[in-house]
């Protein structure tokens, strides 16, 4: 399953039309305590660049950028309870939400792994 | 994912500088951001552990970018008291005061602390108002008064229960550290270097301020740090922690836009100046006290985990009834807390509210402040 990075350090999962979408552990690190999570509901409509989910920490809230457009089909309920699971887990069981592709083009944009390393090095 | 938001102090520094112990932070793991025209560790560990840790044990904070100020000369009581709303009548040698720098519209240029030394006073200003406040003091202030900028010092606060167990083991003195009740302070010496130290803070939490040589800062930090009690602690704690304990902070809660009593720091204008008057901005600020202010800073608490923000609008229904000037999730109490502004009718405990956050409303309270108790040692 490929995954692929944004410049503002969310990841992508595709798997078919689905994508699983959540924050780098690169991002965690520099947001700090994260102590809730907004996230969108199922069926929510975005684009590519939209801020259907915030997270936010002790420090302050960011905004989590869609990486594709397409339909919301499922956020991580695991994060009401659990918040910091975006802390301890970013890449894997910390996810944010699911969403349905509209235009598997708009991957062709965004970086692998090897890419996006390269890119937080040099910040 | 959006940047995250710095601690900014509204600020725009031409060069950012470092303070005396910019390697000592860096030796030890602070992420540093720029603050007040100064690197500043932010945080060590996290901010959440750090805040823990200063509730249960004791932090050590470097607050060494805040002014330190000696006003002394001829006439300095009567030239100060025409610039601060302060009895310095009943000021007595070595307790810090808590104090304000007014200006003639009654609004707040700066908070500050003022303590009586031997021959003058000793002034801690915040950092990044530091530079204005000179200045207005030098037009204020008569000739004969002279304002010396003790820079050469460094200032830590060591805050939180255990912090005087953990300061006593390596403070000396012609008497003891526990001499020192709540805003009593005194001269001793740390590891052989004279240390001014005070019993006071911004946490809520017992503790002290200690004032010491720039240039033996690193060795002091290193000492109290050794200690099993402390830990260093970053500003993002710092800020949470007077978030918590109700404290206001310069250049978000109070600006040149708020007076004292809006702030609701009536005890900042002492008894008998508040009858005499006789310093800037006192004909708004006493009427303020006989007919009340139009607005009140109020403590809000919010239900649900998502904090509100600085700067968020304050609805009852559909009219705008104030702003947030602080807001964060509170470590200690699990649920978000703010400080902001609210039109007078709508500033009683209990009245509900509700904050505008991107769009979506969420429920709040006007709760009393401190959120978490003060633990003084009195």
């Amino acid at each position: 399953m490929p995954r692929y990075f944004t410049k503002d350090h969310e990841w992508i999962d595709v798997d078919g039309d689905t994508g699983t979408v959540g924050i780098t552990d690169y991002a965690q690190s520099q947001l700090g305590d994260i102590t809730y999570v907004d996230l969108p509901a199922a069926g929510t409509a975005v684009k590519k660049g939209d801020a259907p989910c915030v997270v936010d920490s002790v420090k302050a809230a960011s905004d989590v950028y869609a990486p594709v457009s397409g339909t919301v089909s499922e956020a991580n309920s695991a994060l009401e309870g659990e918040p910091e699971l975006v802390n301890t887990q970013a890449e894997d069981g910390g996810w944010l939400f699911r969403v349905t592709l509209s235009d598997a083009s708009e991957l062709d944009g965004l970086m692998d792994r090897a890419a996006y390393d390269a890119y937080v090095a040099d910040l | 994912m959006s940047d995250v938001e710095t601690l900014d102090d509204g600020a725009e520094p031409i060069e950012t500088l470092t303070l005396p112990l910019d390697a000592w932070h860096r030796a030890r793991g602070g992420r540093m951001v720029e603050f007040a025209g100064y690197w500043m560790p932010v945080q060590y560990e996290g901010i959440l552990a750090e805040h823990l840790w200063t509730r249960d044990s004791a932090g050590l904070f470097d607050v060494s970018h805040m002014g330190q100020l000696f006003v002394s000369g001829e006439g300095v009581e009567s030239a100060l008291e025409a610039v601060l709303p302060i009895d310095l009548a009943t000021l007595k040698p070595f307790g810090p005061r808590y104090s304000l720098l007014t200006d003639d519209s009654g609004g707040i240029l700066d908070d500050l602390m003022v303590t009586r030394w031997s021959s003058g006073f000793y002034l801690v200003v915040n950092g990044a108002t530091k530079w204005d406040d000179i200045a207005h003091l030098r037009e204020n202030l008569p000739d004969e008064v002279t304002i010396t900028h003790l820079d050469d010092s460094a200032l830590l606060a060591l805050q939180g229960p255990k912090a005087f167990a953990a300061l006593e083991r390596v403070v000396t003195g012609e008497y003891p550290l526990s001499a020192l009740t709540f805003m009593k302070g005194g001269q001793f010496k740390i590891a052989g270097v004279d240390a001014w130290i005070s019993r006071s803070g911004y946490t809520g939490e017992d503790g002290f301020e200690i004032a010491i040589p720039a240039e033996r800062a690193a060795e002091i930090a290193d000492l109290i740090c050794a200690q099993p009690e402390v830990k260093p602690i970053g500003l993002g704690a710092r800020d949470s922690l007077r978030l918590e304990a109700g404290l206001p902070l310069y250049g978000h809660d109070l600006s040149p836009e708020t007076s004292p009593i809006e702030a609701d720091l009536l005890f900042g204008i002492n008894k008998r100046r508040r009858s005499e008057g006789g310093f800037l901005g006192a004909e708004r600020i006493l009427r303020e006290i006989a007919e009340g202010a139009p607005r009140k800073r109020v403590g809000l608490a919010l239900d649900g985990r998502q904090a509100a923000r600085e700067g968020a609008d304050i609805y009852v229904g559909n009219q705008k009834v104030g702003v947030l000037t602080s807001g964060g999730f509170s470590p200690t109490l699990n649920h978000p807390i703010a400080m902001a502004y609210v039109d007078t009718a709508h500033a009683a405990p209990d009245t509900a509210l509700e904050i505008d956050v991107r769009g979506k409303r969420l429920p709040a309270r006007v709760v009393p402040m401190p959120f978490v108790p003060h633990r003084y040692h009195r």
